[in-house]
């Protein structure tokens, strides 16, 4: 592991510590499941965004597509008796065609990512509520499709699917970016992308792929969630989740920007966030504080890092 | 300034040089590329401070511990490169820093008073534009006028121009002048640093020529001349002779540039052929257009027109990529901003653009890498702790080994090195010269751009010498004198 990866892990576990001891709880096989399964479904979405974030972009549509997926894939399966295989392909076909389209404005457009996918973000949350006419969908007692649901609520031997799917998702971007060529050109786009294109790396290519990579991991992350909630509220579904998924990454070690991040260092960035969820719903703390207690945990991890690598810094 | 000497790590800048001007005095400052002309501007403007010597002022000695400083002694400097601000309109830029305010508690701006002065400002040197203008729709002449309105309305003293009129016009230099003749009879004290000599033998009282960071001579109106200027700026003595190169077993054309044009110099079209074998040497001062060029050939930007051809077949380059993957390779100019990724290790820099040759499936067989990477290290002897370690723990030298040995592997077909050698210790540019012959005796066309006079005589077979985006003459090995090359980079 990497320095960084090291600090994310103590972090992570020094705060499992004092939930714990404060609340036996917190060990409890429901609450840890419990966990695993938000981990699991919040990881996938955050992997993509990190994929971007190495690029030296950023990907603030997450929540939004989510909304918009989860309406689509209720229409899909219940109002237009689709089968699950057809509304699966294509949840997971428009992930990845919205991601291609904000990684073509970037990268051949040359528009800053943040305007693309704030666009994005007014403009799949609008669509999500036009289309389901602003009225809450859900899967009813859902028949033909068990094994979609099963994506959501089920488990293998006591482990959550979602948390299952985010470690195979996991294991794949780990190898995409740590070991094959494509994840090399991304890292060294992020660090310097005049360098990377006079090295000959078609650099735009590169970065489209990113933002289409984010797309169909926000789709996937999208069918779970649809059916972990199981009724979508078009106006609130996946609100703010796009910042979950840019404080998993950063948390996790990915700078802003562009050229540093790792899998791993996302994925318990991930887990940190849901923790620290747990935490203030184990340890009675009013829920309407739960947004501040992760702000102040991860500005005092910004804080401790910088302060920390500072001191490492001057005493080499 | 008296006995100003300036040492930047591993070089000395400026070695004893003495420096005078007079009240109502134009002194001409020039040299070749490096002679230290900006590095005495700069420490007269306070950017820089000197190791040891004085400035005196009006015969009282002075210490300058910023610009701000300078510019509270009358000191204004117009640097080649315009510091404007490009979004700001013209009266913005011209009391940048100095704005005028209102009475009362807010110090709003004072717009009028602002506009009027600017307006009075541009008056006195002829200047026509608006004082609301945004200096960034101006063209670089205006922006320039805008640049000594600023000086003026500090009422600078003392007016240090370097290279005033690189992008002006014959007419709005002719502006410049008279307005500078004008200034002049008022009592400033102006220092023309440029290129053009004809200007200098047009406008200077007296011209001070710097080389190696020393003073070379001065010549004082009257006998200041074109030919006596170029003599005292190369007039050295070489250091080492020539390599000996067989330069009569010059191979058959490789690399032909077919009326090239770029977006620095639209006007001008340059042909040029580059033969299997031989390092072609391009000289030229800075902005000569030489990097351009470079970067035209390689595909990295600025071709407007024109074709380039390898072994008689014309290419369709409109990336680097597919520069590349026609074996034309360049070491680029600003080897940490493109050369190197900086925080990457240095195999994973020395391996970036043949990194799919290691790969199956596009994953990476990472003993395969590590093995060519060290092969490469090993043969460039490359001096690094690991080869994990990030390529900006590197020295300068051992840093363009590296971007040397990423096409290394490619086996380049033309490969143009730009400035291969700035900021590179001596024992490093030893061995890259060494490893451009090597290049070339196997077969490849090697193009060097150099500032570096002494480089571009013992490294090249033949020199192709460009101004102002014109190659203005190539000169065969024997013909190559630092005389014959200075006469065909100056106006």
């Amino acid at each position: 592991m990497t320095r960084k990866e090291i600090g994310v892990f103590l972090l992570l576990l020094t705060l499992c510590a004092i939930v714990a001891s404060a609340s036996p709880q917190f060990l409890s096989v429901t609450n840890l499941q419990n966990v695993a399964r938000l981990v699991g479904t919040y990881g996938i979405f955050s992997i993509g965004v990190g994929i971007v974030i190495i690029t030296g972009g950023i990907d603030l549509s997450i929540g939004s597509i989510c909304a918009l997926l989860g309406v689509l894939l209720s229409m899909m399966l219940v109002e237009w008796g689709w089968s699950a295989a057809a509304a699966l392909t294509a949840v997971i076909a428009i992930g990845g065609c919205l991601g291609a389209a904000h990684g073509l404005l970037v990268a051949r457009l040359r528009l800053q990512p943040f305007i693309v996918t704030l666009c994005g973000l007014l403009l799949y949350r609008g669509a999500a509520r036009y289309i389901a006419d602003d009225s809450t969908k859900g899967f009813g007692v859902g028949q033909g499709f068990e094994w979609v649901r099963a994506l959501a609520s089920g488990s293998i031997g006591g482990v959550p699917m979602p948390f299952v799917v985010m470690c195979v998702v996991g294991v794949l971007a780990w190898v995409l970016l740590h070991r094959s060529v494509y994840g090399r050109h991304l890292f060294a786009i992020g660090h310097n992308a005049e360098a990377a294109r006079y090295s000959g790396i078609r650099t735009r290519a590169v970065v489209t792929w990113a933002y289409v990579l984010s797309g169909v991991l926000a789709a996937v992350s999208a069918i779970i969630l649809a059916f972990y909630t199981n009724s979508i509220s078009p106006a609130s579904h996946g609100n703010f989740y796009e910042l979950y998924a840019i404080a998993a990454a950063v948390v996790g070690g990915c700078s802003l920007r562009g050229g540093e991040g790792s899998v791993l260092g996302i994925v318990m960035g991930a887990a940190l966030l849901q923790v620290l969820r747990n935490l203030v719903n184990l340890l009675d703390i009013p829920g309407s504080l739960d947004f501040a207690v992760m702000g102040a945990v991860i500005l005092v991890g910004a804080m401790a890092d910088q302060l920390f690598g500072r001191r490492l810094r001057r005493g080499a | 300034m008296s006995a100003i000497s300036k040492r930047f790590p591993g070089v000395a800048a400026l070695d004893g040089v003495d420096f005078h001007v007079a009240a109502g005095e134009v002194v001409g400052l020039v040299g070749e590329n490096g002679a230290g002309k900006s590095t005495l501007m700069k420490i007269l403007s306070g950017i820089h401070r000197a190791d040891s010597g004085e400035i005196a002022l009006d015969g009282e000695r002075v210490t300058m511990h910023g610009p701000a400083d300078a510019a509270r002694l009358g000191i204004a400097i117009i640097h080649q490169e315009l510091e404007v601000i490009a979004t700001l309109d013209v009266a913005g830029n011209v009391f940048l820093g100095r704005e005028p305010h209102r009475a009362g508690p807010l110090y709003l701006l004072d717009r009028r008073r602002m506009e009027a002065d600017t307006e009075r400002h541009l008056a006195r040197i002829a200047a026509t534009m608006s004082p609301r203008a945004i200096v960034g729709s101006l063209s670089t002449a205006q922006q320039q006028f805008v640049a000594i309105a600023r000086a003026l309305s500090m009422n600078a003293r003392l007016l240090v121009l370097d290279e005033p009129t690189a992008s002006l016009g014959s007419a709005e230099t002719e502006r410049l002048h008279a307005v500078l003749n004008e200034l002049r009879s008022a009592g400033t004290a102006i220092v023309y640093i440029s290129h053009r000599l004809r200007e200098i033998e047009a406008l200077a009282d007296r011209a001070v020529v710097l080389r190696d960071g020393r003073n070379a001579g001065v010549l004082q109106r009257g006998e200041i001349s074109r030919d006596g200027l170029v003599q005292l700026m190369v007039g050295r003595v070489l250091e080492r002779q020539p390599a000996k190169v067989a330069s009569a077993a010059l191979g058959t054309p490789a690399l032909q540039v077919d009326r090239i044009r770029t977006a620095r110099y639209p006007a001008v079209e340059v042909s040029l052929t580059v033969n299997r074998g031989e390092v072609l040497g391009v000289a030229g001062l800075i902005g000569a257009g030489r990097s351009e060029l470079g970067e035209a050939i390689c595909g990295v930007g600025g071709r407007i027109s024109g074709r380039i051809l390898l072994d008689g077949q014309p290419l369709a380059i409109d990336s680097p990529r597919d520069a590349i993957r026609t074996g034309i390779c360049l070491v680029p100019e600003d080897r940490r901003g493109r050369g190197i990724i900086a925080p990457m290790s240095v195999r994973d820099n020395l391996t970036l653009p043949t990194l799919r040759s290691f790969a199956r499936l596009g994953l990476i067989a990472r003993s395969a890498e590590e093995k060519a990477a060290s092969d490469t290290v090993s043969t460039l002897t490359v001096k690094t702790t690991s080869l994990e370690a990030a390529a900006a723990t590197l020295s300068g030298g051992n840093q363009q080994k590296v971007v040397l040995g990423k096409w290394l592997a490619l086996r380049p077909r033309v490969i143009i090195f730009d400035e291969p050698t700035q900021g590179v210790d001596v024992g490093a540019k030893a061995e890259i010269h060494r490893l451009m012959r090597a290049l070339a005796d196997g077969g490849a066309a090697v193009v060097m751009i150099s500032s570096d006079l002494d480089e571009i005589l013992t490294e090249s077979d033949r020199v192709a010498v460009m101004h102002e985006g014109r190659i203005t003459g190539i000169l065969d090995r024997a013909a190559c004198t630092p005389e014959s090359i200075m006469q065909l980079a100056v106006a």
